[in-house]
Formats: structure tokens, C-alpha cells, sequence
């Protein structure tokens, strides 16, 4: 019998195809909407997380001042390179440490010239942001010690001042002084934040205090927990270890902070889903416009077909089984829309996530949840009209023209 | 009764639901039984008495036509008989079954299982075959696609529109659409087939052929008709003429049939 009434409904919505087709558009529109929402949403978040993930997820910062809000820190002494000598040998679980202090300088290289930030750092810089050498070699221990004028190029710097021209071995200056390119970095793309990290120049940390700070100050320590340990762990060691070394007494305030990219992962992503949900949810409204559609035409199409229904009743039709035919009437025609639907959006997402440039991520809980929820929606907005249907006397709904 | 009642699946439940006192008196030796049956319209000042008190019987096997100018309550008599209706007051016994106190959805048991109908105006469903119109019944039925197609095309020989099974009412005449309809009305060999003015829309040739089958169904099936016209000519294929009046029966009298 079911088999039958879905036959019957098919001939039905077969015979004013233009028609259903317009019925149904407002449930095509919002399952796609909400599929190709969520689709891009995940592609998005993943974006991000990859992006972290490429940063080193595992990483911990410290940085001088109390962190007051986005952007501000109080005012406290920064640290020296000995600090980070001592989380090196002291804290369990830590797979690199470098102190890091950075500062933008204008580059130049015979008549190019290009604004970029200045790394003063050691060769565990690069383990810690698990950056690679395309080219050329890292800095040795002489010119660490010595605070040589050495260099390793970003991508982008070598490509403002170099071109297609071959950096190794030439020497640029760095505002005051000239420094040889000894190696080029890896390139690593455009960060979450939308910066771009192959625009830097690495030089030995004892060259940037020599001859650009003017001081024994180390900005901020960058740390990378081994793989596996709990950055959690190493987190309060570390916050232990230099309120311990800043000489805080117990009531005394953190003056630094060890942020964990893991925080800022979660803060990331969450925005993103923050952000996808809302729009989900803004697209799902349309599902409801959807259904107030087909709540439409199902009455249209009852009044139309009285005398149908007329002819059912009396020859024996029980009233749950034209409600039943106007029911799985109303659930095929949207089905059928959420189905278009579905296959609206992937190919929508398909092509948006090549011209957003994020990851394609099929999600296969969401087109099936759509999916669910377009039928929903015709038991929902096709059960009153059903209903209508099946209250009909036979005997009005036969003299009915 | 009840026991065939409770073929098809659906039928249970419902059957179940017939009061005792309906299945406790039965009278088996008439079909239809009338006992000072009154339809009364609508409420106080506003309402208007269909039926005064009618009490008539009709056995199975009997062709019968029921005449009476408008308003004469022979309408609302064949919406009585037809199970679409219920009496206000007095008692309608089908095959020995009070149909007043039944449900609407007992109702449209009786009517899928005991009677077929025709209309004036052929009511087939639009775009929709012949064949497909034939089968609608069987398929409340619950019968079997190819069962349904098998009964419904032996249905469509009986009204000899043999060849024509895959035309819908719009290609056909006036008068083949009402042999379709014929043929969806007896395709369940129902026991009693009730028509209302079945020639209303057709011309004297076409009307003849019509009355022709209802009298071959009558008298070979042994299938009972019950048929409201109000054309004379028409009337005169029955066994037995009842004449309606103001909501009464004026006259009441068996019919030497024309031959034909």
C-alpha cells in the first residue's frame, strides 16, 4: 500500500512538474544552503587548524608583561638569554627552546628595498616553528657566539629584493649593517591571522643585541613540548620556574605570560564554528520558509482535487489513507527537494572552496541531517492540508466543481 | 459478516469496533432494510426535512428505480443507502447491519466491500487510464498489482471497452466513460450497485446501451442495482419503480421488465 501511495504521489508531482518545481525551491534553496554553510564552515576550520598545526600546535610563548586583553601588556622587564637556557634544563618534556626578539627593519639589496621583520634567534628557532632550509645551510656556533653578520632569507623577502636571482652568498644590509645570506627558509604560506611567514630575515641573536637593540634583552622565549606531553603541564612548570627567577612573591602578580597555541587554536576555531552556526542557522530558516511553501500548494492541490478526494471516500478510502496519500505526497515532493538540494550545495561547495581557497570537507552527517529534515519538514507542513483532505464529506467533496 | 469484515488488512481494527447490538439482529433475507428512516437539514427554523419517516425493503437481486421530482428526497434516500449519509431518526439496516451507529471509517468498509457506485457524472479521475480508474477500488482492497490489473481488465471487457484501457476520460465519450465507471463499480463484484442518474448526461442511444448493462449485470451477475432517475424510459429497464414525494414514498411497484 505504501509502495502504491508513493507511486501515486510521483504520478502526481509528474503531472505539474513546472509546479512542483517551484514548490519545492524554497527547500532546495535552504538545504543548500545549510549543507554548502556547513561544508565551507568545516573546510574553513580545518584551514585554520592546518595552519596552526604548521606553526606547531604544541607551542608554547613567553612573553614579558601580563597580558591585559588582546594587544596589551603591561609594562615588565624583559628576559635574557639565560632564561631560556634555564627552562631548557630544568622543565621535563620540552623538545626545543629559543629566545626570540624581533624588530622591523628595511632590507635592501642593491636598488630594491623592503620592510620586514628582523629575527634575532638561534638555530632552535627553527625546530620550535618547525621550519625547514630549502637551501644553503644554518648558522655554527662560531657565528652564534660571535654574533656574525649572517642571515637566512623568508620566501618573500628573497623574492622582494632577489627576484628570480640566485641570494645565496650575496650580502644585504639590514638598516646599519651587511650580512651574508647563508640559507633559505622553506616557505610556510599565509598564517590563520592572515600574515604572511615567509616575510622575515633570521640572523644570530648576538647579532641583533650587538647591532640593532643595543642590549642583552631577549623578547620572547618560544617553546615546543615533545610530542605526546601535556602542554598543560609544561605550561605551569614554566610559570613556576620564572616566577621563581623574577623573584614574585606569593602575592605578588604574573609580570609574564606563557600563552599556549593550543588556547589560540580553540579560540580560532571556535569563532569559525561560531560563526558557521550562525549562518547555518540563518540559511535553516529558509527550510521554513520551505515548508510554509508546501503547506501552500498542498492546500491548492487539496481544493483542487475535492472531487478526487470525493471519489476516494466513497468508494472506500478510510480516512487515514488519504491522509496518508496527501502525507507521503507532501514528504516526496520535499525529499525530492532536499535531495536537489544536496546536490546543489556539493557542487556550490565544490566550486566555492576553490575560490575561497579552503579545503573541501564532505560531511556526510549534515547532508544526511538535511536530508532527514527536508522530509521533516513535508510531514510537518503536508500534515494539515492531509488532514484537510481526509474531513472531507464525500458527499460535498462529489458535488464539488 | 464480520467475518468478511475482517478481510484486507486494515479491516481488522475497525470491524472490531462494530457495536453487538448492530451484529446481534441480523435480517440476511433483505439486502436493504428502511425502518421510519427521516433526514432532517440544518437547525431549528433554518431546517429543512429530506426525509419524513421511510420505511422500505429491497432483497438481493432486485432492479430498482427510484424516481421523484427535485427536493423529492431521493437524493439524500441514495447517500442513505450509499452508507455516505446517516439517518436522523429510524433505522437503516445493511445486510442486516444498523449503518447508523457506525463510524465514518465502518462506513467506507461497507461501501469498499458490498457497493459500487455510479454517478451522474461519470466522476473518473482525470489523466489518469481507464485501467488505472477500474483499479482504484482493488486497490483499497489491497489486492495484488497484477491481480488488480487481471480483474480490471476482465472488468473493462464486461463493459466492452475492450482496447480502450490506456485512454483517460478525456479522450473518451460520455458514454464510454460511464461504461468505465460501470466497470470500476463492479470490478470489486460488489452486491449492490447504486446510480444515480447514470444516463443523466447521455443522449437516448448511448443512454439505452447504459441501462442495457446495468439490466445484463442485474440479471447475469445477480448483482442488485439500485438506480435513481428521472426519466421514465430509463426506469422502465427496472424490476420495480419506487416513487418519492415530499420525503415519502408515494408508490411502490414491481415493473414488467422491457424487453431487450
Amino acid at each position: 500500500m505504501i509502495g502504491n501511495t508513493i507511486l501515486l504521489a510521483l504520478r502526481e508531482i509528474k503531472r505539474n512538474v513546472l509546479r512542483s518545481f517551484l514548490t519545492i525551491l524554497g527547500i532546495v534553496i535552504g538545504v543548500g544552503a545549510v549543507i554548502t554553510m556547513v561544508t565551507i564552515g568545516g573546510g574553513a576550520t580545518l584551514q585554520v587548524r592546518q595552519q596552526i598545526a604548521s606553526l606547531g600546535s604544541n607551542m608554547l610563548i613567553v612573553t614579558a608583561g601580563k597580558r591585559m586583553g588582546p594587544g596589551q601588556t603591561s609594562g615588565a622587564s624583559l628576559f635574557k638569554e639565560v632564561d631560556a637556557t634555564a627552562i631548557d634544563a630544568e622543565i621535563s618534556d620540552i623538545a626545543a627552546v629559543a629566545p626570540v626578539t624581533t624588530q622591523s627593519l628595511k632590507a635592501i639589496f642593491g636598488n630594491q628595498n623592503w620592510t620586514t621583520a628582523v629575527v634575532g634567534t638561534d638555530n632552535r628557532y627553527l625546530r620550535v616553528t618547525s621550519r625547514a632550509l630549502k637551501t644553503g645551510r644554518s648558522f655554527n656556533d662560531g657565528e652564534l657566539r660571535a654574533g656574525a653578520a649572517v642571515c637566512l632569507l623568508g620566501e618573500t623577502v628573497k623574492k622582494k629584493l632577489f627576484g628570480s636571482q640566485e641570494a645565496l652568498g650575496e650580502r644585504i644590509r639590514l638598516q646599519k649593517f651587511s650580512c651574508e645570506v647563508i640559507g633559505m627558509l622553506e616557505g610556510k604560506g599565509q598564517s590563520s591571522m592572515g600574515s604572511d611567514q615567509d616575510d622575515l630575515v633570521v640572523i644570530p641573536l648576538r647579532t641583533f643585541q650587538r647591532r640593532v637593540s643595543g642590549n642583552q634583552d631577549v623578547a620572547m622565549i618560544q617553546i615546543s613540548v615533545r610530542e605526546g606531553a601535556s602542554t598543560d603541564k609544561a605550561k605551569r612548570d614554566i610559570e613556576r620556574l620564572m616566577r621563581d627567577r623574577r623573584h614574585l612573591s606569593p602575592s605578588d602578580e604574573d609580570n609574564f605570560t606563557v600563552m599556549d597555541m593550543k588556547e589560540i587554536t580553540n579560540m580560532l576555531t571556535g569563532t569559525t564554528k561560531m560563526l558557521t552556526a550562525l549562518l547555518s542557522a540563518v540559511a535553516a530558516v529558509s527550510l521554513l520558509v520551505g515548508g510554509i511553501g508546501i503547506m501552500n500548494i498542498m492546500l491548492v492541490s487539496v481544493t483542487e482535487r475535492t472531487r478526487e478526494i470525493g471519489i476516494r471516500l466513497a468508494i472506500g478510502a478510510l480516512e487515514r489513507e488519504v491522509l496518508t496519500q496527501f502525507l507521503v505526497e507532501a514528504v516526496v515532493l520535499s525529499s525530492f527537494g532536499g535531495l536537489i538540494g544536496i546536490a546543489l550545495a556539493l557542487a556550490g561547495s565544490l566550486w566555492l572552496s576553490a575560490v575561497l581557497n579552503v579545503p573541501f570537507v564532505f560531511n556526510g552527517g549534515i547532508v544526511l541531517i538535511a536530508f532527514l529534515f527536508s522530509a521533516l519538514v513535508g510531514v510537518i507542513f503536508g500534515y494539515f492540508p492531509a488532514l484537510k483532505a481526509a474531513r472531507l464529506d464525500p458527499i460535498v467533496a462529489l458535488r464539488h466543481e | 459478516m464480520n467475518a468478511e469484515l475482517k478481510t484486507g488488512a486494515q479491516t481488522q481494527e475497525e470491524s472490531a469496533n462494530v457495536p453487538p447490538t448492530a451484529l446481534a439482529t441480523p435480517q440476511p433475507e433483505n439486502l436493504v432494510a428502511f425502518r421510519g428512516v427521516t433526514k432532517v437539514y440544518g437547525r431549528g427554523d433554518a431546517s429543512m426535512q429530506a426525509l419524513r419517516g421511510i420505511d422500505l425493503d429491497i432483497a438481493a437481486g432486485e432492479f430498482v428505480a427510484i424516481m421523484g421530482p427535485s427536493g423529492s428526497g431521493k437524493s439524500t434516500a441514495m447517500n442513505i443507502l450509499g452508507c455516505l449519509d446517516t439517518p436522523t431518526s429510524g433505522s437503516y439496516l445493511f445486510k442486516g447491519v444498523e449503518v447508523g451507529v457506525l463510524s465514518r471509517n465502518q462506513r467506507a468498509l461497507l461501501r469498499r466491500h458490498y457497493q459500487g457506485f455510479v454517478f451522474q457524472g461519470y466522476n473518473l479521475l482525470n489523466r489518469t487510464s481507464a485501467l488505472e480508474n477500474v483499479e482504484l477500488p482493488l486497490l483499497y482492497r489491497g489486492a495484488s498489482s497484477s491481480d488488480r490489473r487481471a480483474r480490471a481488465r476482465e472488468a473493462l471487457e464486461t463493459v466492452g471497452l475492450t482496447g480502450w484501457e490506456t485512454h483517460s476520460p478525456g479522450e473518451l465519450s460520455g458514454g464510454q466513460q460511464q461504461r468505465v465507471a460501470i466497470a470500476r463499480a463492479i470490478v470489486t463484484s460488489p452486491e449492490v450497485l447504486l446510480a444515480d442518474e447514470p444516463t443523466g448526461n447521455l443522449d437516448t442511444a448511448r443512454s439505452r446501451e447504459i441501462m442495457d448493462l446495468l439490466t445484463k449485470l442485474n440479471r447475469e451477475r445477480g448483482i442488485t442495482v439500485i438506480m435513481v432517475t428521472h426519466e421514465p424510459d430509463m426506469a422502465a429497464f427496472a424490476t420495480r419503480i419506487i416513487r418519492f414525494m415530499d420525503g415519502l414514498v408515494a408508490s411502490d411497484q414491481p415493473n414488467r421488465r422491457e424487453s431487450s
